[in-house]
Protein backbone atom coordinates (compact mmCIF):
# COMPACT_ATOMS: atom_id res chain seq x y z
CA UNK A 1 0.00 0.00 0.00
CA UNK A 2 2.69 2.36 0.88
CA UNK A 3 4.76 1.79 -2.15
CA UNK A 4 1.65 2.31 -4.12
CA UNK A 5 1.23 6.02 -2.35
CA UNK A 6 4.76 6.83 -2.73
CA UNK A 7 4.42 5.64 -6.37
CA UNK A 8 1.25 8.11 -6.72
CA UNK A 9 3.03 10.92 -4.85
CA UNK A 10 6.02 10.70 -7.55
CA UNK A 11 3.99 10.85 -10.30
CA UNK A 12 1.40 13.14 -9.79
CA UNK A 13 2.99 15.51 -6.89
CA UNK A 14 0.33 17.60 -5.17
CA UNK A 15 -2.40 16.37 -7.50
CA UNK A 16 -1.96 12.69 -6.60
CA UNK A 17 -4.72 12.97 -3.25
CA UNK A 18 -7.30 14.26 -6.29
CA UNK A 19 -6.37 11.36 -8.43
CA UNK A 20 -6.18 8.63 -5.37
CA UNK A 21 -9.55 9.78 -4.04
CA UNK A 22 -11.05 9.44 -7.87
CA UNK A 23 -9.73 5.80 -7.79
CA UNK A 24 -11.37 5.02 -4.52
CA UNK A 25 -14.74 6.57 -6.39
CA UNK A 26 -13.89 4.19 -9.05
CA UNK A 27 -13.24 0.89 -7.10
CA UNK A 28 -16.35 1.57 -5.32
CA UNK A 29 -18.77 2.50 -8.02
CA UNK A 30 -17.45 -0.35 -10.68
CA UNK A 31 -17.90 -3.34 -8.37
CA UNK A 32 -21.54 -1.50 -7.67
CA UNK A 33 -23.10 -1.14 -11.13
CA UNK A 34 -21.65 -4.79 -11.52
CA UNK A 35 -23.47 -5.57 -8.42
CA UNK A 36 -26.60 -3.96 -9.39
CA UNK A 37 -26.65 -5.82 -13.33
CA UNK A 38 -26.09 -9.25 -11.29
CA UNK A 39 -28.88 -8.27 -8.86
CA UNK A 40 -31.09 -7.98 -11.40
CA UNK A 41 -30.36 -11.64 -12.60
CA UNK A 42 -30.06 -12.52 -9.02
CA UNK A 43 -33.53 -11.49 -8.71
CA UNK A 44 -34.71 -13.14 -12.17
CA UNK A 45 -33.53 -16.33 -11.12
CA UNK A 46 -34.88 -16.30 -7.73
CA UNK A 47 -37.89 -15.52 -8.65
CA UNK A 48 -37.77 -18.12 -11.43
CA UNK A 49 -36.75 -20.36 -8.80
CA UNK A 50 -39.69 -19.42 -6.24
CA UNK A 51 -42.61 -19.28 -8.87
CA UNK A 52 -41.33 -23.16 -10.43
CA UNK A 53 -39.55 -21.61 -13.48
CA UNK A 54 -36.05 -21.09 -14.81
CA UNK A 55 -35.33 -17.87 -15.50
CA UNK A 56 -32.95 -16.34 -17.62
CA UNK A 57 -31.10 -19.20 -19.35
CA UNK A 58 -30.41 -18.65 -23.09
CA UNK A 59 -27.81 -15.73 -23.10
CA UNK A 60 -24.10 -17.08 -21.87
CA UNK A 61 -24.07 -20.84 -19.54
CA UNK A 62 -26.47 -20.02 -16.63
CA UNK A 63 -27.98 -16.90 -18.51
CA UNK A 64 -24.91 -15.48 -17.19
CA UNK A 65 -24.35 -12.77 -19.67
CA UNK A 66 -27.74 -11.77 -19.59
CA UNK A 67 -27.51 -8.29 -17.50
CA UNK A 68 -24.85 -6.97 -20.38
CA UNK A 69 -27.25 -7.80 -23.12
CA UNK A 70 -30.04 -5.90 -21.19
CA UNK A 71 -27.50 -3.21 -21.04
CA UNK A 72 -26.40 -3.18 -24.16
CA UNK A 73 -30.23 -3.11 -25.37
CA UNK A 74 -30.88 -0.38 -23.27
CA UNK A 75 -27.74 1.81 -24.43
CA UNK A 76 -28.91 1.54 -28.26
CA UNK A 77 -32.38 2.62 -27.76
CA UNK A 78 -33.70 6.07 -28.70
CA UNK A 79 -34.54 8.37 -26.09
CA UNK A 80 -38.02 9.85 -26.48
CA UNK A 81 -38.85 12.98 -25.27
CA UNK A 82 -43.11 13.16 -24.78
CA UNK A 83 -44.33 16.08 -26.65
CA UNK A 84 -45.60 18.90 -24.60
CA UNK A 85 -42.67 17.83 -21.46
CA UNK A 86 -40.37 20.05 -19.74
CA UNK A 87 -37.52 18.77 -21.80
CA UNK A 88 -34.89 20.34 -19.96
CA UNK A 89 -35.99 19.08 -16.42
CA UNK A 90 -37.08 15.07 -18.13
CA UNK A 91 -34.00 15.04 -19.33
CA UNK A 92 -32.15 16.10 -15.45
CA UNK A 93 -34.93 13.99 -13.53
CA UNK A 94 -32.66 10.57 -14.11
CA UNK A 95 -29.97 12.45 -12.91
CA UNK A 96 -31.25 13.58 -10.19
CA UNK A 97 -32.35 9.59 -9.33
CA UNK A 98 -29.13 8.20 -9.65
CA UNK A 99 -26.70 11.19 -8.18
CA UNK A 100 -27.97 10.29 -4.73
CA UNK A 101 -27.98 6.46 -4.89
CA UNK A 102 -24.56 6.92 -5.55
CA UNK A 103 -23.21 9.54 -3.54
CA UNK A 104 -24.51 7.84 -0.72
CA UNK A 105 -21.93 5.14 -1.10
CA UNK A 106 -19.18 7.97 0.42
CA UNK A 107 -19.19 7.26 3.85
CA UNK A 108 -20.38 4.15 3.47
CA UNK A 109 -17.80 1.36 5.40
CA UNK A 110 -17.31 -1.79 4.28
CA UNK A 111 -14.43 -2.67 6.75
CA UNK A 112 -13.06 -0.33 9.83
CA UNK A 113 -10.76 1.28 7.24
CA UNK A 114 -12.17 0.04 3.42
CA UNK A 115 -14.33 3.86 3.71
CA UNK A 116 -14.06 6.88 1.11
CA UNK A 117 -14.90 9.03 3.45
CA UNK A 118 -14.97 8.42 7.51
CA UNK A 119 -16.78 11.28 8.64
CA UNK A 120 -17.92 12.18 11.60
CA UNK A 121 -21.65 12.70 11.05
CA UNK A 122 -22.23 9.79 8.28
CA UNK A 123 -26.07 8.86 9.49
CA UNK A 124 -26.53 12.22 9.19
CA UNK A 125 -25.30 12.35 5.92
CA UNK A 126 -27.04 9.55 4.68
CA UNK A 127 -29.99 10.52 5.66
CA UNK A 128 -29.37 14.17 3.82
CA UNK A 129 -28.28 13.02 0.86
CA UNK A 130 -31.39 9.57 0.71
CA UNK A 131 -33.81 12.21 1.05
CA UNK A 132 -32.76 13.86 -2.11
CA UNK A 133 -33.79 10.54 -4.04
CA UNK A 134 -37.40 11.66 -4.26
CA UNK A 135 -36.75 14.32 -6.37
CA UNK A 136 -36.06 12.50 -9.71
CA UNK A 137 -39.62 10.65 -8.79
CA UNK A 138 -41.48 13.62 -8.91
CA UNK A 139 -39.69 15.83 -11.01
CA UNK A 140 -39.77 12.76 -13.95
CA UNK A 141 -43.65 12.55 -12.96
CA UNK A 142 -44.40 16.19 -13.72
CA UNK A 143 -42.29 17.27 -16.60
CA UNK A 144 -43.13 13.91 -18.68
CA UNK A 145 -46.87 15.61 -18.98
CA UNK A 146 -48.44 12.24 -18.81
CA UNK A 147 -51.65 11.43 -16.44
CA UNK A 148 -50.58 8.01 -15.23
CA UNK A 149 -46.55 9.50 -14.60
CA UNK A 150 -47.72 12.61 -12.72
CA UNK A 151 -49.97 9.74 -10.59
CA UNK A 152 -46.87 7.71 -9.98
CA UNK A 153 -45.06 10.56 -8.90
CA UNK A 154 -47.66 11.96 -6.32
CA UNK A 155 -47.72 8.25 -5.02
CA UNK A 156 -44.28 7.93 -4.32
CA UNK A 157 -43.68 10.94 -3.28
CA UNK A 158 -46.02 10.86 -0.67
CA UNK A 159 -45.23 7.38 0.03
CA UNK A 160 -41.13 8.39 0.23
CA UNK A 161 -41.60 11.07 2.51
CA UNK A 162 -44.02 9.04 5.25
CA UNK A 163 -41.34 6.38 5.04
CA UNK A 164 -38.87 8.66 5.89
CA UNK A 165 -39.91 9.45 9.23
CA UNK A 166 -39.81 6.16 10.71
CA UNK A 167 -36.82 4.86 9.03
CA UNK A 168 -35.17 8.18 10.75
CA UNK A 169 -36.48 7.06 14.38
CA UNK A 170 -35.77 3.34 13.90
CA UNK A 171 -32.03 5.67 13.06
CA UNK A 172 -32.54 7.17 16.42
CA UNK A 173 -32.70 4.40 18.50
CA UNK A 174 -29.18 2.85 16.77
CA UNK A 175 -27.30 6.47 17.54
CA UNK A 176 -28.62 6.39 20.91
CA UNK A 177 -26.97 3.15 22.06
CA UNK A 178 -24.18 3.71 20.00
CA UNK A 179 -23.67 7.51 21.03
CA UNK A 180 -22.24 7.95 17.93
CA UNK A 181 -23.54 9.36 14.65
CA UNK A 182 -20.42 7.47 12.42
CA UNK A 183 -20.79 4.30 11.17
CA UNK A 184 -17.69 2.37 12.03
CA UNK A 185 -18.25 3.38 15.67
CA UNK A 186 -21.53 1.61 15.56
CA UNK A 187 -20.04 -1.25 13.91
CA UNK A 188 -17.43 -0.86 17.05
CA UNK A 189 -19.77 -0.66 19.66
CA UNK A 190 -21.81 -3.69 18.37
CA UNK A 191 -19.24 -6.20 19.18
CA UNK A 192 -18.82 -5.49 23.27
CA UNK A 193 -21.35 -6.97 25.95
CA UNK A 194 -21.87 -10.43 27.05
CA UNK A 195 -22.44 -12.47 24.57
CA UNK A 196 -19.75 -10.77 22.39
CA UNK A 197 -17.33 -11.80 25.01
CA UNK A 198 -18.84 -15.34 25.40
CA UNK A 199 -18.12 -15.68 21.35
CA UNK A 200 -21.35 -15.48 19.87
CA UNK A 201 -20.89 -12.02 18.56
CA UNK A 202 -24.02 -12.45 16.70
CA UNK A 203 -26.85 -12.10 20.09
CA UNK A 204 -24.96 -8.66 20.74
CA UNK A 205 -25.62 -7.33 17.15
CA UNK A 206 -28.62 -4.53 17.24
CA UNK A 207 -30.81 -6.29 15.08
CA UNK A 208 -31.43 -8.41 19.01
CA UNK A 209 -32.55 -5.72 21.53
CA UNK A 210 -33.51 -3.55 18.68
CA UNK A 211 -36.12 -5.91 17.42
CA UNK A 212 -38.96 -4.14 16.69
CA UNK A 213 -36.82 -1.15 15.32
CA UNK A 214 -35.03 -3.81 12.96
CA UNK A 215 -38.16 -5.30 11.34
CA UNK A 216 -39.41 -1.30 11.11
CA UNK A 217 -36.15 -0.69 9.23
CA UNK A 218 -36.36 -3.05 7.27
CA UNK A 219 -39.96 -2.73 5.92
CA UNK A 220 -39.69 1.15 5.57
CA UNK A 221 -36.92 0.47 3.74
CA UNK A 222 -39.21 -1.90 1.52
CA UNK A 223 -41.62 1.41 1.01
CA UNK A 224 -38.82 3.59 0.66
CA UNK A 225 -37.59 1.79 -2.30
CA UNK A 226 -40.70 1.37 -3.95
CA UNK A 227 -40.79 -2.19 -4.01
CA UNK A 228 -43.07 -5.09 -4.03
CA UNK A 229 -44.88 -5.64 -1.77
CA UNK A 230 -45.39 -1.26 -1.47
CA UNK A 231 -45.02 -0.72 -4.66
CA UNK A 232 -47.77 1.25 -5.59
CA UNK A 233 -45.95 3.99 -7.51
CA UNK A 234 -45.12 2.14 -10.23
CA UNK A 235 -48.33 -0.69 -9.80
CA UNK A 236 -48.32 -2.32 -13.41
CA UNK A 237 -52.05 -2.70 -13.54
CA UNK A 238 -53.15 0.33 -12.23
CA UNK A 239 -51.10 3.33 -13.82
CA UNK A 240 -48.85 0.99 -16.09
CA UNK A 241 -45.33 1.72 -14.69
CA UNK A 242 -45.60 5.14 -12.97
CA UNK A 243 -43.09 7.80 -12.73
CA UNK A 244 -41.12 6.56 -15.86
CA UNK A 245 -43.64 5.20 -18.41
CA UNK A 246 -42.20 7.83 -20.63
CA UNK A 247 -38.93 7.24 -20.60
CA UNK A 248 -37.27 5.16 -22.81
CA UNK A 249 -33.56 3.57 -23.50
CA UNK A 250 -30.41 4.99 -21.26
CA UNK A 251 -33.05 7.73 -19.06
CA UNK A 252 -34.91 4.51 -17.85
CA UNK A 253 -32.22 2.56 -17.62
CA UNK A 254 -30.44 5.54 -14.88
CA UNK A 255 -34.09 5.12 -13.08
CA UNK A 256 -33.23 1.38 -13.05
CA UNK A 257 -29.60 1.48 -12.14
CA UNK A 258 -30.73 4.12 -9.11
CA UNK A 259 -33.04 1.97 -7.75
CA UNK A 260 -31.38 -1.18 -7.47
CA UNK A 261 -28.12 0.77 -6.63
CA UNK A 262 -30.53 2.18 -3.42
CA UNK A 263 -31.27 -1.45 -3.22
CA UNK A 264 -27.60 -2.53 -2.44
CA UNK A 265 -27.77 0.77 0.10
CA UNK A 266 -30.05 0.28 2.30
CA UNK A 267 -29.31 -3.93 2.09
CA UNK A 268 -25.45 -2.00 3.29
CA UNK A 269 -26.86 0.25 6.07
CA UNK A 270 -29.27 -2.89 7.60
CA UNK A 271 -26.15 -4.68 7.71
CA UNK A 272 -24.03 -1.89 9.14
CA UNK A 273 -26.68 -0.69 11.25
CA UNK A 274 -28.10 -4.02 12.75
CA UNK A 275 -25.92 -6.68 11.59
CA UNK A 276 -22.78 -5.72 12.82
CA UNK A 277 -21.19 -5.04 9.41
CA UNK A 278 -17.98 -6.51 8.94
CA UNK A 279 -18.30 -8.37 12.47
CA UNK A 280 -17.91 -12.05 12.38
CA UNK A 281 -21.16 -13.88 14.03
CA UNK A 282 -18.98 -15.94 15.74
CA UNK A 283 -15.83 -15.81 18.04
CA UNK A 284 -13.62 -18.27 16.46
CA UNK A 285 -13.73 -16.70 12.98
CA UNK A 286 -12.41 -13.55 11.97
CA UNK A 287 -14.11 -10.48 11.04
CA UNK A 288 -13.49 -9.10 7.34
CA UNK A 289 -15.39 -7.49 4.92
CA UNK A 290 -16.86 -10.84 3.60
CA UNK A 291 -19.47 -10.89 5.94
CA UNK A 292 -20.20 -7.30 5.11
CA UNK A 293 -21.10 -8.89 1.50
CA UNK A 294 -22.34 -12.01 3.17
CA UNK A 295 -24.90 -9.75 4.95
CA UNK A 296 -26.01 -7.85 2.24
CA UNK A 297 -26.98 -10.39 0.18
CA UNK A 298 -29.09 -11.98 2.50
CA UNK A 299 -30.86 -8.81 3.16
CA UNK A 300 -30.95 -8.42 -0.40
CA UNK A 301 -32.51 -12.00 -0.65
CA UNK A 302 -34.99 -11.05 1.91
CA UNK A 303 -36.53 -8.06 -0.92
CA UNK A 304 -36.65 -10.47 -3.30
CA UNK A 305 -38.12 -12.98 -1.67
CA UNK A 306 -40.75 -10.37 -0.31
CA UNK A 307 -42.04 -9.53 -3.74
CA UNK A 308 -42.45 -13.16 -4.58
CA UNK A 309 -43.97 -13.54 -1.59
CA UNK A 310 -46.42 -11.10 -0.89
CA UNK A 311 -49.43 -9.51 -3.01
CA UNK A 312 -49.08 -5.42 -3.42
CA UNK A 313 -50.47 -3.21 -0.64
CA UNK A 314 -53.53 -0.84 -1.16
CA UNK A 315 -52.69 2.61 -0.92
CA UNK A 316 -54.76 3.48 1.96
CA UNK A 317 -53.35 0.80 3.53
CA UNK A 318 -49.73 1.65 2.91
CA UNK A 319 -50.10 5.09 4.48
CA UNK A 320 -51.77 3.90 7.68
CA UNK A 321 -49.32 1.44 7.98
CA UNK A 322 -46.53 4.29 8.22
CA UNK A 323 -48.48 6.98 10.30
CA UNK A 324 -50.55 5.32 12.81
CA UNK A 325 -48.28 1.77 13.10
CA UNK A 326 -44.66 2.64 12.70
CA UNK A 327 -44.55 6.02 14.05
CA UNK A 328 -46.36 5.57 17.59
CA UNK A 329 -44.24 2.13 17.70
CA UNK A 330 -40.77 4.48 17.14
CA UNK A 331 -41.88 6.75 19.85
CA UNK A 332 -42.27 4.49 22.14
CA UNK A 333 -39.44 2.51 21.43
CA UNK A 334 -36.96 5.40 21.64
CA UNK A 335 -38.83 6.18 25.13
CA UNK A 336 -37.71 2.49 26.17
CA UNK A 337 -34.64 2.23 25.11
CA UNK A 338 -33.98 6.07 26.69
CA UNK A 339 -35.38 4.59 29.91
CA UNK A 340 -33.50 1.14 30.00
CA UNK A 341 -30.40 3.37 29.40
CA UNK A 342 -30.33 4.91 32.52
CA UNK A 343 -31.76 1.65 34.51
CA UNK A 344 -28.83 -0.31 35.99
CA UNK A 345 -30.13 -2.92 33.18
CA UNK A 346 -28.62 -1.19 30.44
CA UNK A 347 -26.09 -3.26 28.28
CA UNK A 348 -24.74 -0.93 26.35
CA UNK A 349 -22.03 0.90 29.00
CA UNK B 1 -5.99 31.78 -4.99
CA UNK B 2 -5.92 28.00 -3.23
CA UNK B 3 -8.16 25.69 -3.78
CA UNK B 4 -11.10 26.30 -1.31
CA UNK B 5 -11.38 30.21 -2.34
CA UNK B 6 -11.84 28.49 -5.90
CA UNK B 7 -14.72 26.14 -4.31
CA UNK B 8 -15.99 28.98 -2.70
CA UNK B 9 -16.48 31.50 -5.57
CA UNK B 10 -18.05 28.30 -7.40
CA UNK B 11 -20.61 27.46 -4.72
CA UNK B 12 -21.44 31.55 -4.63
CA UNK B 13 -21.68 31.96 -8.26
CA UNK B 14 -24.12 28.95 -8.22
CA UNK B 15 -25.91 30.30 -5.40
CA UNK B 16 -26.48 33.88 -6.77
CA UNK B 17 -27.37 32.10 -9.94
CA UNK B 18 -29.95 29.67 -8.55
CA UNK B 19 -30.97 32.87 -6.05
CA UNK B 20 -32.05 35.22 -9.66
CA UNK B 21 -33.35 32.47 -11.12
CA UNK B 22 -35.87 32.04 -8.45
CA UNK B 23 -37.54 35.45 -8.36
CA UNK B 24 -37.39 35.79 -12.27
CA UNK B 25 -38.32 32.24 -13.94
CA UNK B 26 -41.62 32.24 -15.21
CA UNK B 27 -42.84 28.88 -14.55
CA UNK B 28 -43.32 28.05 -10.17
CA UNK B 29 -42.35 24.90 -10.50
CA UNK B 30 -38.59 26.46 -12.39
CA UNK B 31 -38.11 28.62 -9.69
CA UNK B 32 -39.16 26.29 -6.91
CA UNK B 33 -36.47 23.99 -8.06
CA UNK B 34 -33.92 26.95 -8.46
CA UNK B 35 -34.90 27.58 -4.95
CA UNK B 36 -34.15 23.77 -3.84
CA UNK B 37 -30.66 24.31 -6.20
CA UNK B 38 -30.07 27.55 -3.39
CA UNK B 39 -30.50 25.32 -0.66
CA UNK B 40 -28.20 22.84 -1.62
CA UNK B 41 -25.68 25.38 -2.32
CA UNK B 42 -25.63 27.37 0.72
CA UNK B 43 -25.44 23.72 2.28
CA UNK B 44 -22.23 23.45 0.77
CA UNK B 45 -21.13 26.95 1.98
CA UNK B 46 -21.37 25.85 5.39
CA UNK B 47 -19.82 22.99 5.06
CA UNK B 48 -16.90 24.60 3.81
CA UNK B 49 -17.20 26.95 7.40
CA UNK B 50 -16.95 23.85 9.52
CA UNK B 51 -20.69 23.95 9.83
CA UNK B 52 -21.29 20.39 9.04
CA UNK B 53 -24.56 19.92 11.35
CA UNK B 54 -26.36 23.03 10.42
CA UNK B 55 -25.11 22.26 6.32
CA UNK B 56 -26.67 18.78 7.14
CA UNK B 57 -30.04 19.94 8.95
CA UNK B 58 -30.49 21.83 5.78
CA UNK B 59 -30.49 19.91 3.10
CA UNK B 60 -32.59 17.06 5.57
CA UNK B 61 -35.18 20.04 6.50
CA UNK B 62 -35.37 22.12 3.40
CA UNK B 63 -34.28 20.33 0.56
CA UNK B 64 -35.41 17.00 2.02
CA UNK B 65 -39.21 17.60 3.12
CA UNK B 66 -40.05 21.46 2.76
CA UNK B 67 -39.54 21.81 -1.01
CA UNK B 68 -40.73 18.18 -1.62
CA UNK B 69 -44.21 19.43 -0.19
CA UNK B 70 -43.74 22.97 -1.78
CA UNK B 71 -43.11 21.24 -4.82
CA UNK B 72 -46.38 18.95 -4.90
CA UNK B 73 -48.82 22.18 -3.81
CA UNK B 74 -46.92 24.06 -6.97
CA UNK B 75 -47.15 21.09 -9.13
CA UNK B 76 -50.90 20.88 -8.41
CA UNK B 77 -51.56 24.64 -8.78
CA UNK B 78 -53.42 25.96 -12.12
CA UNK B 79 -51.08 29.04 -11.97
CA UNK B 80 -52.05 31.89 -14.54
CA UNK B 81 -49.01 33.46 -14.75
CA UNK B 82 -50.71 37.11 -16.55
CA UNK B 83 -52.82 37.38 -13.47
CA UNK B 84 -49.67 37.01 -11.26
CA UNK B 85 -48.00 39.52 -12.96
CA UNK B 86 -50.78 42.49 -13.19
CA UNK B 87 -50.20 43.66 -9.45
CA UNK B 88 -46.16 44.06 -10.36
CA UNK B 89 -46.06 47.52 -10.20
CA UNK B 90 -48.58 48.10 -7.23
CA UNK B 91 -46.25 45.71 -4.93
CA UNK B 92 -43.28 47.15 -6.08
CA UNK B 93 -42.76 50.47 -4.28
CA UNK B 94 -43.72 47.99 -0.83
CA UNK B 95 -41.31 45.05 -2.41
CA UNK B 96 -38.04 47.04 -2.83
CA UNK B 97 -38.70 48.94 0.55
CA UNK B 98 -38.74 45.38 2.10
CA UNK B 99 -35.92 44.25 0.02
CA UNK B 100 -33.33 47.22 0.84
CA UNK B 101 -34.08 47.13 4.41
CA UNK B 102 -32.82 43.26 4.16
CA UNK B 103 -29.57 44.44 2.22
CA UNK B 104 -28.82 46.74 5.06
CA UNK B 105 -29.66 43.97 7.96
CA UNK B 106 -27.46 42.06 5.93
CA UNK B 107 -24.78 44.41 5.28
CA UNK B 108 -24.43 45.27 8.95
CA UNK B 109 -23.96 41.85 10.21
CA UNK B 110 -21.72 40.99 7.36
CA UNK B 111 -19.82 43.99 7.32
CA UNK B 112 -19.79 44.29 11.65
CA UNK B 113 -15.66 43.88 11.21
CA UNK B 114 -15.43 47.11 9.53
CA UNK B 115 -17.87 49.06 11.97
CA UNK B 116 -15.55 47.80 15.28
CA UNK B 117 -17.95 45.25 16.55
CA UNK B 118 -16.66 42.74 18.36
CA UNK B 119 -18.10 39.87 16.83
CA UNK B 120 -18.01 36.49 18.34
CA UNK B 121 -16.02 34.50 15.42
CA UNK B 122 -16.49 30.56 16.48
CA UNK B 123 -13.05 28.98 15.72
CA UNK B 124 -13.14 25.22 15.52
CA UNK B 125 -10.64 22.99 17.01
CA UNK B 126 -9.33 19.97 15.36
CA UNK B 127 -11.60 17.03 16.36
CA UNK B 128 -14.32 18.36 17.77
CA UNK B 129 -17.47 17.13 16.11
CA UNK B 130 -20.14 20.00 16.34
CA UNK B 131 -23.00 17.89 15.78
CA UNK B 132 -21.97 16.47 19.48
CA UNK B 133 -21.24 20.33 20.67
CA UNK B 134 -24.99 21.58 19.31
CA UNK B 135 -26.44 18.44 20.76
CA UNK B 136 -25.08 18.82 24.19
CA UNK B 137 -25.64 22.48 24.44
CA UNK B 138 -29.08 22.33 23.39
CA UNK B 139 -30.15 19.64 26.26
CA UNK B 140 -28.01 22.08 29.10
CA UNK B 141 -28.01 25.70 28.17
CA UNK B 142 -30.28 26.33 25.69
CA UNK B 143 -33.19 23.53 27.23
CA UNK B 144 -36.04 25.94 27.42
CA UNK B 145 -35.40 27.50 24.14
CA UNK B 146 -35.67 24.20 22.78
CA UNK B 147 -38.25 22.96 24.53
CA UNK B 148 -40.42 25.71 23.57
CA UNK B 149 -39.59 25.74 20.06
CA UNK B 150 -40.90 21.40 20.40
CA UNK B 151 -44.18 23.39 21.85
CA UNK B 152 -44.50 26.09 19.29
CA UNK B 153 -44.55 23.40 16.65
CA UNK B 154 -46.64 20.89 18.52
CA UNK B 155 -48.91 24.04 18.38
CA UNK B 156 -48.50 24.69 14.40
CA UNK B 157 -49.15 20.56 14.39
CA UNK B 158 -52.35 20.50 16.07
CA UNK B 159 -53.79 24.02 14.41
CA UNK B 160 -52.67 22.12 10.95
CA UNK B 161 -55.12 19.04 12.07
CA UNK B 162 -57.38 21.05 13.54
CA UNK B 163 -58.02 23.06 10.37
CA UNK B 164 -58.56 20.14 8.08
CA UNK B 165 -59.92 17.46 9.83
CA UNK B 166 -63.84 16.68 9.17
CA UNK B 167 -64.70 15.04 12.02
CA UNK B 168 -64.36 10.67 12.77
CA UNK B 169 -65.88 8.32 9.85
CA UNK B 170 -68.09 6.54 12.43
CA UNK B 171 -69.00 3.92 10.72
CA UNK B 172 -67.63 2.48 6.96
CA UNK B 173 -70.61 -0.81 6.80
CA UNK B 174 -72.85 0.23 3.93
CA UNK B 175 -76.43 -0.52 4.00
CA UNK B 176 -77.45 -2.32 1.07
CA UNK B 177 -81.36 -0.95 1.24
CA UNK B 178 -80.19 2.66 0.34
CA UNK B 179 -77.41 1.30 -2.48
CA UNK B 180 -79.97 -0.27 -4.42
CA UNK B 181 -81.95 2.57 -4.65
CA UNK B 182 -79.05 5.00 -5.99
CA UNK B 183 -79.86 6.63 -9.31
CA UNK B 184 -76.65 7.92 -11.60
CA UNK B 185 -77.55 11.80 -10.93
CA UNK B 186 -77.15 10.84 -7.26
CA UNK B 187 -73.64 9.97 -7.34
CA UNK B 188 -72.43 11.89 -10.87
CA UNK B 189 -72.69 15.74 -11.63
CA UNK B 190 -71.57 16.28 -15.24
CA UNK B 191 -70.29 20.17 -15.76
CA UNK B 192 -69.82 22.33 -18.38
CA UNK B 193 -66.02 24.08 -18.75
CA UNK B 194 -64.95 25.74 -21.37
CA UNK B 195 -61.62 24.49 -23.17
CA UNK B 196 -58.75 26.01 -22.06
CA UNK B 197 -55.75 26.70 -24.92
CA UNK B 198 -52.59 27.97 -24.04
Amino acid sequence: MDAVMNFGQGIFGGAWIAVWTLLKIVLIVAPLMLGVAYLTYFERKVIGFMQQRIGPNRVGPLGLIQPIADGLKLLLKEIIVPSGSSKAVFIIAPMLAIAPALAAWAVVPFTDTLVLANIDASLLYILAITSMGVYGVILSGWASNSKYAFLGAMRSAAQMVSYEIAMGFALITVLMIAGSLNFVEIVNGQNKGMFADMGLGFLSWNWLPLLPMFLVYLISGTAELNRAPFDIAEGESEIVAGFHVEYSGMAFALFFLAEYANMILVAALTSILFLGGWLSPVGFLPDGIWWMFAKMSFVLFLFLWFRATFPRYRYDLLMRLGWKVFLPLCFFWVIIVGVWMITPLNIWN
Amino acid sequence: MDFQTAVFFFLSAILIFAALRVITARNPVYAALHLMLAFFTTGGIWLMLQAEFLAIALIVVYVGAVMVLFLFVVMMLDINIDRIREGFWRYLPLGAVLGLLMVLEMGLVLGSKYFQVPLAEATVPAGVSNTREIGALLVTDYVLPFELAAVILLVGMIAAVVLTFRGVKKSKISNPNTQVFVKAKDRIRVLQMPVEKD
